[in-house]
């Protein structure tokens, strides 16, 4: 039973009556050249961006619900650790907004940080982190609000090879262990081999296939054979 | 290590001995009251201390600085905010603030003195005007350059508005708040002494007035030291503080 649903949904000057589900716990790879559609669709079921259409989350039109409301997960490409907080005050950040009382706030943000072996960084600043750092402390960030949802616009692509393929390993692992639907938009066939369950392609705001991976990798349209034959070569 | 520390506060220091040195000496040789040594200043510096005058003179203008600093700040901040977070705001005040920031703080002297009058409210308001504009200026270029990314994150976490306005917004534009307040600091004080010394009969300025009238340049040197002083103190008061709220993360 599909979990994310989207009807007719258009964006001014990007998505064009697209229609997607998702079933429950599944990881979605959103794949597509530079422009075709990805981040505004991952805004739009955010609630981050106006839009036609409808937004479905377990069958409940969310239209109308603002995007602090929604409890969507969402780890931006370039992370935006807030700058004048230290590592545990941004995992902390959601739980303070909702006022969630100071000791539960202690105890889940530390429990959070073992879980992505990161306690060692919670006095640090984002400006002492690297790369990899970055993304486990906004992977961390996202998730403490227990979210059904989690979308990730291409968020290892700043990350050298190594640290990407680690990072990827243990978010396939929390994926399956905190039963999340996940939707993760990036334009490395070979990232959506070894992460996705399900594929979608978009290009030029327009949903042109979807399956597995063996779908579209063996059996791909014409707007996507390009980006194929790429992937293939490599 | 130790002697590397020495090396370089030597080469702080010695260009001020130096120069404190050669007043001391060119005093001596000119043997004019209009070019005293520097040891005759730092007498009159003691007498004036120990006879209330400059004490007073001080407290004068420092209260005067106070007031107009922290109205003309808050005014600054306020507007700036509201400027930075209400486009309809920001296109509505924007050619108002653009026409009067250019105009230096003094040249508003002579009107206020129409309209205001010879009396407290001159100096205070002349420092208002002073603290004012870039105040309000830095907090709009500090919200402006906040980036959309933070706040939608921010947003995703489940932050009103209102949150994201105190925790996020406020906070990423404090280094430029902080640079609107610094430049001003040390501006303040010499806005006051400019206007003292035209319309106020108390504060430094004034003192400095009476001194040229009686020719006394001993009582004019402690002046200006003092009011050098008072400009660095509170742009190092400043800086201090931009530091020990923005220099973890910046």
């Amino acid at each position: 039973m599909s979990f994310i649903s989207l009807r007719n949904i258009s964006t001014p000057y990007c998505l064009k009556n697209v229609n997607l589900d998702v079933e429950a716990g599944v990881l979605m790879a959103v794949l597509g050249f530079t422009g075709a559609g990805k981040s505004t669709l991952l805004n739009v079921i955010a609630g981050l961006i106006e839009y036609g259409g409808d937004v479905y989350f377990d069958k409940y039109n969310m239209n109308h619900i603002p995007t602090e409301k929604r409890n969507v997960g969402y780890l931006l490409q370039d992370i935006y650790l807030f700058p004048h907080f230290n590592v545990f005050e941004n995992v902390a950040f959601g739980l303070r907004a909702g006022g969630c009382p100071a000791d539960g706030i202690k105890d889940k943000v530390e429990k959070i940080l073992e879980l992505l072996h990161i306690a060692h960084l919670k006095k640090r600043f984002p400006k002492d982190l690297s790369g990899g750092e970055k993304q486990r402390v906004g992977l961390a960030r996202s998730i403490i609000m227990e979210p059904k949802i989690l979308l990730l616009d291409e968020p290892l692509s700043s990350l050298d090879p190594a640290t990407a393929k680690n990072i990827r390993k243990e978010l396939k692992i929390l994926q399956k262990s905190l039963d999340l639907t996940m939707l993760y938009v990036t334009h490395d066939f070979a990232e959506a081999r070894e992460l996705a369950d399900r594929i979608v392609v978009l290009a030029e705001g327009q949903i042109k296939q979807q399956g597995s991976f063996q779908d579209v990798f063996y059996q791909p349209v014409e707007e996507i054979q390009e980006f194929v034959v790429a992937a293939h070569s490599n | 290590m130790k002697r590397k520390i020495l090396k370089e506060q030597l080469l702080y220091l010695a260009p001020v001995g130096l120069f404190l040195a050669l007043w001391e000496i060119a005093g001596h040789i000119a043997q004019t009251p209009l070019f005293p040594p520097l040891s005759n200043v730092v007498g009159v510096f003691g007498s004036l201390l120990s006879n209330g005058i400059l004490l007073k003179s001080l407290g004068a203008s420092f209260v005067r600085v106070i007031a107009g600093y922290i109205l003309g700040s808050l005014a600054g901040l306020i507007v700036g905010t509201m400027m930075g977070v209400n486009k309809v705001v920001e296109r509505s005040l924007r050619p108002l603030i653009s026409f009067l920031f250019p105009i230096p703080t003094l040249g508003w002297l002579p009107l206020l003195m129409l309209w205001i009058g010879i009396n407290e409210a001159l100096p205070i308001t002349l420092i208002f005007i002073c603290a004012f504009f870039p105040v309000a200026y830095n907090t709009l270029t500090g919200i402006k350059e906040v980036k959309e990314e933070y706040i939608k994150a921010a947003r995703t976490l489940g932050a009103s508005s209102w949150y994201i306005f105190y925790r996020i917004i406020l906070p990423m534009a404090s280094p430029n708040i902080f640079t609107g307040l610094r430049l001003e600091a040390g501006m303040v004080w010499r806005t006051v002494i400019a206007a003292e010394m035209f319309a106020i009969p108390t504060g430094i300025g004034s003192l400095l007035m009476n001194a040229e009238s009686l020719i006394r340049v001993d009582v004019i040197m402690v002046c200006l030291v003092v009011l050098s002083l008072m400009c660095f103190i509170f742009e190092r008061l400043f800086l201090w503080l931009e530091n020990r709220v923005t220099g973890a993360w910046r």
